[in-house]
């Protein structure tokens, strides 16, 4: 299989990368730069456990084809906090709200809201609430986490 | 195995070469939330896609003697358009309720409406705007009325060496009030149930002077509703007539709804006729700020 050489912005850094040119984001963030952080879960884009940002819009990983990043600027779950380790308010607030049950689907919300937070920093619950819609968890029941996204509002 | 390969032209010239080359056996990919999913669901790709997201002279929503509206644009731009907000309703509410922020922000609105499932959020829509589709060729381009470019679920009539590039909508839309109902399950990632659009332009005395109504998943293809439109027509706003609008609309001889797997056809014929005012009320509220504003 032909591959096609790559170079972006990951979380901050610039990458090349050669990769099969029918590769997705999510398989080249996971396989090639073992950033873990982004989840396979469904796969088609329903679940959002796989949401990074490109360019500042959140985005479903695992229907990206790679070839469609060069030039991009991508940040994954693993680019959000600071580089000496102090966690983002938003990571913060899901800690201290109990945001996170089993964590497969935190990661992505975290990604949502942060896209979320970065173009609207007062969200309404409304708001909120649409900014995730495309993240599925199966444990929380959303309540935690829509109080934690409010929560790290107020942080900022 | 999924073993494609994909080619990232820079603008439609190369794209019609590359089109030309690899004839049927390529296909074109523009947002790839429907084309990327048939890919890995049914693990049987084209040899080729092809990807128009490169061609950033297709991304545009205009206003300039109608609205122009290019291909490429995404969901999540007419979302957040304020012309399409003032303007256009029924379409920015249309597209803001396609799956999620994450499949907004890359869907285009020429894919939702090449992919043609019956249950296209944008379709409605753009049938009561009496959008018009641009297909370019090697050979040239042709308008297509929106009403004649589907052809069943899945199926248009573009041909495979044409691209979609602009949806114009005529500039006498815009002083139309509109509206879209998606009804689903959920409020969101979801498709619909049943899709209503209706426009309607008032005359001074508050009476309806033009009629638009256009529905979803309840034929397969989007359809407008002749008999309903022209039964409201010089009538008054009332709750009377808006019933009766919706009683036509879900007779048998207008819509023929099929049972699916979301739900079986009797609910949305019912749905029809229980939504067609609700949203008709809406398009009338949408028509009156515009005169008053």
């Amino acid at each position: 299989m032909n591959t096609v050489s790559i170079s972006f912005n990951l979380n901050g850094d610039p990458v090349v990368a050669d990769v099969p040119r029918d590769w997705t984001l999510l398989k080249t963030l996971r396989e090639v730069f073992e950033l873990t952080g982004a989840k396979e879960g469904c796969g088609v884009g329903d679940c959002g456990a796989c949401t990074v940002i490109v360019d500042g819009d959140a985005v479903n990983a695992c229907l990206y084809p790679i070839p469609e990043i060069e030039g991009k600027q991508v940040l994954t779950i693993e680019g959000v906090a600071k580089p000496d380790g102090s966690l983002h308010p938003i990571q913060q607030a899901f800690i201290e709200n109990n945001g996170v049950q089993c964590g497969f689907c935190t990661s992505g919300m975290i990604m949502s809201a942060k896209a979320l937070l970065d173009e609207t920093p007062e969200p309404e619950e409304a708001d909120i609430r649409s900014a995730i819609a495309g993240n599925l968890c199966r444990c929380t029941g959303y309540v935690q986490i829509i109080e934690s996204i409010e929560m790290a509002t107020k942080h900022e | 195995m999924i073993a494609y390969d994909y080619l990232k032209p820079k603008d439609l010239a190369e794209t019609f070469k590359l089109l030309d080359q690899h004839g049927r056996k390529a296909e074109l990919i523009a947002g790839g939330t429907d084309v990327m999913v048939v890919v890995k669901q049914s693990n049987r790709s084209p040899d080729t896609l092809i990807s128009l997201r490169g061609i950033e002279e297709l991304r545009y929503i205009r206003k300039n003697d109608g609205y122009h509206i290019g291909s490429l644009t995404t969901h999540r731009m007419i979302e957040k358009s304020t012309l399409m907000q003032n303007e256009l309703a029924a379409l920015n509410q249309g597209a803001a309720q396609v799956g999620s922020v994450q499949v907004r922000n890359v869907a285009t609105i020429g894919g939702n409406i090449c992919n043609a499932a019956p249950s296209a959020d944008t379709a409605a829509p753009l049938m009561i705007l009496d959008a018009v589709i641009t297909l370019k060729s090697r050979q040239g381009e042709r308008q297509v009325p929106i009403r004649e470019f589907f052809v069943g679920p899945s199926e248009t009539v573009k041909e495979w060496d044409e691209i979609l590039t602009e949806i114009t909508i005529p500039e006498q839309m815009g002083t139309y009030g509109t509206a879209y109902c998606k009804h689903a399950r959920r409020k969101a990632m979801n498709l619909p149930i049943i899709g209503v659009a209706v426009g309607l332009s008032l005359n001074t005395d508050e009476t309806i002077g033009d009629a638009r109504i256009a529905l979803t998943v309840a034929a397969p293809t989007p359809i407008r509703i002749d008999e309903a439109e022209d039964f409201l027509r010089g009538k008054s706003l009332t709750d009377d007539i808006l019933k009766e609008a919706g009683l036509i609309a879900s007779s048998p001889e207008c819509c023929s709804p099929r049972d699916s797997l979301r739900c079986e056809g009797w609910y949305r014929e019912d749905m029809v006729r229980v939504l067609i005012p609700r949203v008709a009320k809406e398009a009338a509220m949408n028509a009156k700020s515009k005169m008053n504003r």
